[in-house]
């Protein structure tokens, strides 16, 4: 028969795909979901797109921490992991909370470099529509508020 | 400062004094802090437990509001000094849990309180008397603001703070109320009441948090999500719900005091009867009991003197406060249930009997007539 599910299952750290026709895939109670523990079908394990990157190798680069590890439990390694996971993080948190983007309290050294980033941005682009109108002093005096902000110790 | 100076004195939250008091026995908020790029401390290795717990315990301890603290690795506490410190909600049940490159830091009056490498870095909490989670959050986020500029928090601009668990992340907070709630219990309508702050993503929890019972008829009410709303929004939503909760309360109160008056006529007296009698004594039957007391004072049927006295057996009575007064390291369950009616009897030989004559009838608001 017609394989219409495909199966990967990673043996030893090796991916096997098993191509299965439905009906041999009902009788191994392979496409019942609840034969899924939770994390797999989180972290990605049951999407395709992910399966071709075989998740259960990708491991955090900072702290080794991989997908397997989450399924045991239930926490993360390190805040890169938050990185590293992001594709099956995300619609998690997106079941677990009200929103899916912080809205609160944000560290003053962290808002300082984002307006600082913000202001170089639009320095910068005022420089470059001096440069295009031919408005030589202004850029260079642009040029020079840029130079200035980017000596400044962060 | 000694441990036994912590012992000494009980926290700021018990003998104080706070709006709605009589039904709200404290609030708490409590923020979790990670550094970035460190492991987890339920991942990371003990060398690297002891490094972020050197370079977190340095940064708390030099905070003006730590000036007089204690502060100590966890594994130079005995577990009966732990869970000391347990019944006082100064660390959770899990990091009581921890040992090598664990540590506890609070302030003398107890307000304040951080727990290093429990699930996160850092577990940062104040608590105050009565309902003031506004205030409460003012405290621990002044706190927070000063150490983030000594440590580098794990933040990122979509998902805010990052957390062990997904369940924390965005906000780290977790606001809770500690209520007292014997009326509802006894009209059975706590049920209920839970239920409905349930479906509204709030928590319900018993006295030490999840997984424990509800004793002594008191409930933790907090919030489920940290992510997707601001901190002000989170305890809003919050104060509004304990505030209606706080009302049913009230209601209930007037209900059974107007239409059950024999009831609670009858269930203040015993509760009265077997704590100043009893030889062998439960914690929980003590707590049970100390909390229709506690509902009699606020009756007005005990005089308002004896608040603070049965404010302190609630905790005076839990079962390593018991032991460490006591001295002992080693003490049987039975040894204990002794002791504990020996101490209530010993407390309550002052107070006198319920005069049920004094009792104060409110007329229930038009929202609880049933
Ligand atoms: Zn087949
Ligand atoms: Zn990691």
């Amino acid at each position: 028969m017609e394989a219409t599910v495909f199966l990967t299952q990673i043996v030893d750290g090796k991916m096997q795909k098993v191509n299965l026709c439905e009906s041999c895939s009902k009788e191994k109670g392979v496409n019942d979901p609840t034969g899924f523990a939770l994390a797999d079908l989180l972290l990605g394990i049951g999407d395709s797109q992910q399966i071709e990157k075989n998740p259960a190798s990708v491991k955090c680069p900072v702290c080794g921490f991989t997908q397997a590890d989450f399924k045991k439990t239930g926490r993360l390694g390190c805040s890169h992991c938050y990185t590293v996971f992001d594709d099956g993080i995300a619609p998690m948190l997106k079941n677990m909370h009200k929103g899916t983007a912080h809205t609160g309290k944000t560290p003053a050294k962290f808002h300082m470099t984002r307006q600082r980033g913000e202001k170089l941005k639009s320095l910068q682009d005022n420089l470059s529509k001096a440069v295009a109108a031919e408005e030589f002093e202004k850029a260079a005096e642009l040029r020079d508020q840029i130079r200035l902000l980017e000596a400044e110790p962060v | 400062m000694k441990f036994s100076r912590i012992i000494a004195n009980s926290g700021e939250w018990l003998s104080g004094d706070g709006p709605n008091r009589q039904i709200v026995v404290s609030s708490r908020v409590r923020l979790a802090r990670n550094i970035r790029n460190k492991p987890f401390p339920g991942w990371a290795k003990k060398a690297e437990r002891l490094e972020v717990m050197g370079l977190v315990k340095t940064a708390v301890e030099a905070l003006p509001e730590m000036e007089e603290s204690y502060s100590e690795p966890l594994e130079s506490l005995s577990p009966l000094e732990k869970q000391v410190l347990v019944e006082r909600h100064l660390i959770s049940r899990e990091h009581a849990a921890k040992a090598v490159g664990s540590a506890v830091v609070t302030n003398a009056r107890q307000s304040l309180s951080v727990m290093i490498n429990e699930e996160d870095h850092l577990r940062m909490q104040a608590i105050c008397c009565g309902l003031q989670l506004g205030n409460v959050f003012d405290m621990i986020n002044r706190v927070d603001s000063e150490l983030e500029s000594s440590l580098d928090f794990a933040f990122d601009s979509h998902l805010g703070y990052l957390t062990a668990c997904p369940s924390n992340v965005g906000t780290g907070m977790r606001a809770s109320a500690m209520l007292h709630l014997p009326a509802l219990v006894m009209s059975d309508q706590i049920n209920k009441i839970i239920n409905s702050v349930n479906k509204i993503g709030l928590a319900v929890r018993g006295l030490h948090g999840e997984g424990t019972e509800a004793m002594g008829n008191l409930f933790q009410v907090s919030n489920q999500t940290t992510l997707g709303e601001t901190e002000e929004e989170i305890i809003g939503r919050l104060n509004r719900v304990i505030e209606q909760i706080i009302e049913h309360e009230q209601n209930a109160r007037a209900l059974l005091s107007q239409r059950k008056p024999v009831t609670l006529h009858d269930q203040i007296g015993r509760a009265y009867g077997i704590l100043c009698h009893a030889f062998s004594m439960s914690s929980k039957e003590a707590l049970n009991l100390l909390s229709v007391i506690k509902l009699g004072i606020d009756l007005d049927v005990f005089p308002e003197a004896h608040r603070f006295p049965v404010d302190e057996l609630f905790i005076e009575t839990q079962p390593a406060h018991l032991q460490k007064g006591a001295q002992v390291q080693k003490m049987s369950s039975e040894e204990r249930d002794t002791l504990r009616a020996t101490i209530i009897r010993a407390k309550l030989n002052q107070m006198p009997g319920p005069d049920m004559s004094r009792l104060k009838i409110s007329v229930p608001t038009a929202t609880s007539k049933q």
